[in-house]
């Protein structure tokens, strides 16, 4: 390619730009002076809608009444598929916080105790050690610990009980399918395009679809949480089996496996380091459910929190969603240490004692024996009592009403400065364009950086919202998100350049971002409820705190990636610290900043949903309406148009990136 | 072409062509040009290449990056599918054969080393020596038993236990090199083996190779990018060059006789003392002994530079012997110090 003749090229990006002219002074035209001939353009009319929303509606009836498989019908399969998840997660409930009962509801006599808060602990900290040595062991340790000293034990080990089986499923599911994919090529073109709508469509949005199939509580909650962590391992699965070095392949092949030994004993296990990165993955975006799983019939620390913001009630949200970033901390940093552990030869200990051979298993063993026998007879062994926990949700309420009482006029001036100067035009613009100006628009866009495919994508899916009638909605959405990032941007990226080239800085920028990122959306929804009130404004703080990480991290990353040779050239020709970013590393870092940005869009897409909570008008708002209307269709509508906006932002946004790439020579 | 009756492996104009519809091309150009297959938009990795690898013998396909080399022995294994020709290991051609035949055929009688090691992270030295054999299905004792053995002829005992990331790379290698004569096989592939070592470790297991093959007597094929390993090691090499080989010959030969400018452009460099037999630079025998008498006996195969140390202790002429003991040629000790000065 590269050997071509650079002119057609060049005729053709000039043409280009010839044509960019002509279609943004037409889509002016259009905008300006169209209204009275052509109505339907600004308004799409009521009678051309598609009614796609009550036709998933009866497809889901449908579904869950009539339809059948020949040996079994659908509510069979999903009862099926309840009755797999309800008999582990009853065990674990069981074993961590309600005990083995004997008898049904309130009669139900307790057989066996759950295990005492020691030996759960006991049983963390020897994780901890044997992961990753006494630093870690003092680290969880020191997370649990939190969690019953602040009173919050019962509900996390509820959590933690669903967690701990929602994991393996999601895992597995997610390796199958991923194996699957790696296998049969059909497939993986098949499986693609499901998992970029999987992983752009907003949870509420399928929430809705397994309430009716499955109904309400926990095992709802937990087939949410598998659904939403398993994309992830699907996509890591198929990249981790890729990247197995083509001699390892060979090795199998030369050594005469068969499929299932290629795959099990050679694939699998050399791609170990990739996969156990999605565990990790899986582990954190569970945990990153357990809010919105409570929605649906998770009880734990998401029910906590979402009854507290429900009854605004900011001390309590906010111990309980520390607890949640506590238990994530400490699963993340376990999870990470078993996969950073290489397996190591040990002196031979064939022979000895079972207890010399595993002395973890044997300490842990002793604990929960003891202390269950100990807890029988005194009870502070076995819970711990209420009468020690520690309780900040006061010091939380005090504070924030201390801001509210002190500071609330200068609150509410930078409120209205803001939405009056910036946010309502902004939405006014936005709204005011006609949809086939905005669909032309961006497939010109997509046709520019990516060729046809892009440019018909773009503008089919644009569309498409405004064909099911939710155009004026999806433009809010557009208008918050985009305010959001740009702002966000505009904190984040000079964060990021400040923090490239100093190295203790970065550190410390390092630990925020990774705070912030940890932290369960609905915990920034409190505070800025409670400073701003419910309305746009509120909704675009916690937009902009929750999606402004990768911003940061992409920038900083972009530019200390710079190559040090390139800098020391623009030195030596002698540029000045600020042409040297300039013209040098900032030019360079561009693709990867452009990155960022994607991200920080599709986090924002996905914070917004969740701010709809707080009384936004838009897409998000139409999810959860019909979340708490059990309409599916309505639901997976609003669901889908979300979803087409984060696409179209991340495929333009990508080509655009890729093709700065290719231009700098970066592409490898 | 004729087969060569001590044949194990023989390839007959084997192609490997990149590309799409390769083999449709192939067959309607039965013997393309480099011009018709980059009109066709193809990549050429092998073309057209016939050789006969012997029974027991040290078989070096040498050639730099890009030369086709690796995907050679890798249609040789039929790791890579060959677009046209016939692969025959012991007259059985393998591009007929099954995938079933194939796995039997790749579990019982070849094994390979690779240049990366391709050691599995997970297993111990142990599970890696022993890996093809539980592949096999061999219970877990056996295939132990027999792994140990090799695990002891490459050195490596007392480090069973290890896992490959406690290892050097020359120890990785060893480890390489057990697993892949685990399974006995007939015919041993090594894939550059040596070339990700330093140059101090490549020697030493250049030796070790040596010494494991006058006890085994093995069939290899042994590609390298390094023409020094190639004369340390070969019986015989086959020199390639974009997908075609230009001579195939004993080290001798190629260094005597360069078939290619090629050929000459490797050769020039190497010491020819190291490479050159008496064989090649003795004299007729002559009906009686020369006046002072010999110097000594020495063999067709002794190297110049061990002749060299004879004749400066000794200026008398050497006696070649053959393998008989009969005399067969004179070597001089003018003739021995013209190929020190050739260099």
């Amino acid at each position: 390619m590269s050997s071509q003749d650079p002119a057609p090229e060049e005729i053709s990006s000039n043409t280009l730009r010839w044509v960019w002219a002509a279609a943004l002074a037409a889509s002016l035209a259009f905008w300006l002076f169209a209204k009275p001939y052509a109505p339907w353009a600004f308004k799409y009319p009521r009678a051309w809608q598609l009614p796609l929303k009550r036709e998933i509606s009866d497809f889901m009836k449908w579904l869950v009444e009539d339809a059948s498989f020949g040996l079994f019908s659908f509510t069979e399969l999903t009862r099926g598929i309840a009755w797999l998840l309800d008999i582990p997660f009853t065990i674990a409930t069981s074993i961590l916080s309600s005990g083995f009962l004997k008898g049904q509801g309130s009669d139900a006599v307790q057989i066996l105790p759950p295990l005492t808060w020691i030996a759960v602990i006991a049983i963390v900290v020897a994780l901890g050690r044997y992961a990753g040595g006494w630093k870690l062991a003092a680290l969880v340790g020191a997370c649990f610990s939190y969690l019953a000293i602040f009173g919050q034990w019962e509900s996390a080990m509820i959590t933690l009980s669903s967690i701990i089986i929602a994991v393996p499923f999601g895992v597995f599911g997610g390796l199958v399918l991923g194996i699957a994919a790696h296998r049969w090529s059909l497939f993986e073109t098949l499986i693609k395009p499901v998992l970029d709508l999987m992983q752009t469509v907003p949870v509420f949005a399928y929430l809705v679809p397994i309430l009716f199939m499955f109904g309400f509580g926990p095992v709802s909650a937990m087939v949410a949480t598998i659904v939403y962590a398993m994309p992830p391992m699907v996509r890591i699965t198929m990249l981790a089996l890729r990247q197995v070095p083509g001699e390892v392949i060979d090795l199998g092949k030369m050594t005469g496996c068969s499929p299932r030994q290629m795959t099990w004993k050679v694939m699998v296990p050399s791609a170990r380091d990739g996969l156990m990165i999605g565990v990790n993955q899986v582990i954190m975006l569970s945990l990153n459910m357990v809010i919105i799983a409570s929605m649906i019939g998770a009880g734990g620390l998401g029910y906590d929190v979402l009854a507290s913001l429900r009854r605004l009630d900011i001390g309590a949200g906010v111990e309980a969603g520390v607890a949640i970033v506590v238990l994530a901390i400490a699963l993340d940093r376990l999870s990470q240490a078993f996969a950073n552990r290489r397996p190591e030869h040990y002196e031979a200990l064939a022979g000895t004692s079972f207890f010399k051979r595993n002395p973890y298993t044997s300490t842990c063993l002793a604990i929960v024996l003891v202390t269950g026998f100990a807890g029988l007879a005194m009870g502070w062994v076995q819970t711990w009592p209420e009468s020690w926990s520690i309780t900040t949700g006061t010091f939380w309420s005090e504070v924030v009403s201390y801001i509210n009482v002190n500071y609330f006029d200068q609150l509410e001036a930078v409120k209205t400065f803001v939405l009056l100067n910036l946010m309502i035009p902004f939405k006014r613009f936005l709204i005011s364009l006609p949809w086939p100006v905005v669909a032309g628009l961006l497939g010109l866009a997509g046709y520019s950086l990516g060729g046809w495919r892009l440019a018909v994508l773009c503008a089919v899916l644009t569309t498409f919202m405004a064909v099911v009638g939710l155009w004026s909605k999806a433009m809010v959405t557009v208008y918050l998100c985009g305010i959001s990032v740009i702002i966000a941007c505009a904190i984040g990226i000079p964060i990021g350049i400040a923090a490239a080239g100093r190295d203790r800085l970065w550190r410390v920028v390092q630990v925020l971002i990774d705070t912030l990122q940890t932290l369960p959306s609905f915990v920034y929804l409190m505070p800025v409820v409670m400073l701003f009130r419910v309305g746009d404004f509120a909704a675009m703080i916690a937009v902009i705190a929750y999606a402004i990480a990768p911003a940061i991290r992409y920038t900083a990353h972009g530019l200390r990636q710079v190559d040090p040779q390139l800098v020391e050239a623009g030195i030596v020709a002698g540029c000045t610290r600020w042409q040297l970013l300039r013209k040098i590393q900032l030019k360079l870092a561009i693709p990867e900043i452009m990155l960022g940005i994607n991200q920080t869009i599709m986090l924002a897409l996905s914070m917004l949903v969740i701010t709809a909570l707080v009384g936004t008008r838009e897409l998000g708002q139409e999810v959860y309406i019909a979340l708490t209307k059990a309409d599916t269709g309505r639901g997976i509508v609003a669901g889908l148009c979300v979803a087409f906006i984060a696409i179209i932002a991340d495929r333009l946004i990508t080509a655009g990136a890729n093709r700065m790439k290719a231009r700098l020579g970066l592409q490898n | 072409m004729k087969t060569d009756d001590l044949a194990k492996l023989s390839c007959r104009s084997v192609w490997k062509l990149f590309g799409n519809d390769s083999d449709g091309f192939l067959r309607r150009t039965p013997n393309p040009s480099s011009e018709d297959i980059a009109a066709a938009g193809l990549i050429a990795a092998v073309k057209d290449v016939s050789l006969d690898i012997r029974d027991g013998e040290i078989f070096v396909i040498m050639g730099l990056s890009g030369s086709g080399k690796s995907t050679l022995v890798r249609c040789m294994s039929r790791l890579v599918e060959p677009t046209a020709g016939e692969i025959l290991f012991n007259g059985q051609d393998l591009l007929q054969a099954s995938d079933k035949e194939m796995i039997e055929i790749r579990r019982h009688r070849m094994g390979m080393v690779f240049q990366h090691f391709a050691l599995l992270p997970h297993l111990s030295v142990l599970g890696n020596v022993a890996f093809p054999l539980e592949v096999q299905g061999l219970d877990k004792a056996t295939r132990e038993a027999q792994a140990r053995e090799v695990i002891e002829l490459v050195g490596l005992e007392g480090r069973e236990a290890y896992y490959p990331r406690e290892l050097s790379g020359g120890q990785q290698q060893r480890v390489g090199i057990a697993r892949s004569l685990a399974v006995e096989p007939e015919l041993w592939f090594l894939d550059e083996p040596f070339s990700a070592l330093d140059p101090l470790i490549r020697r030493e297991m250049q030796d070790e190779f040596l010494r494991i093959q006058s006890v085994l007597k093995k069939t290899i094929v042994f590609i390298t990018h390094d023409f020094d390993e190639a004369i340390r090691l070969a019986d015989r090499i086959a020199i390639m060059k974009d997908g075609k080989v230009d001579q195939t010959g004993t080290p001798e030969d190629l260094v005597m006789r360069p078939a290619t400018d090629y050929v000459a452009e490797f050769t020039r460099e190497v010491a020819k003392a190291k490479v050159l037999s008496a064989r090649a630079i003795m004299g007729p025998p002559g009906k009686r002994a020369p006046k002072g008498g010999f110097g000594g006996d020495v063999g067709l195969r002794t190297k110049v530079s061990e002749l060299a140390a004879r004749v400066s202790a000794d200026p008398r002429p050497l006696a070649v012997l053959d393998d008989d003991g009969e005399r067969v040629g004179i070597v001089t000790r003018d003739a021995v110090i013209s190929v020190l000065l050739e260099g």
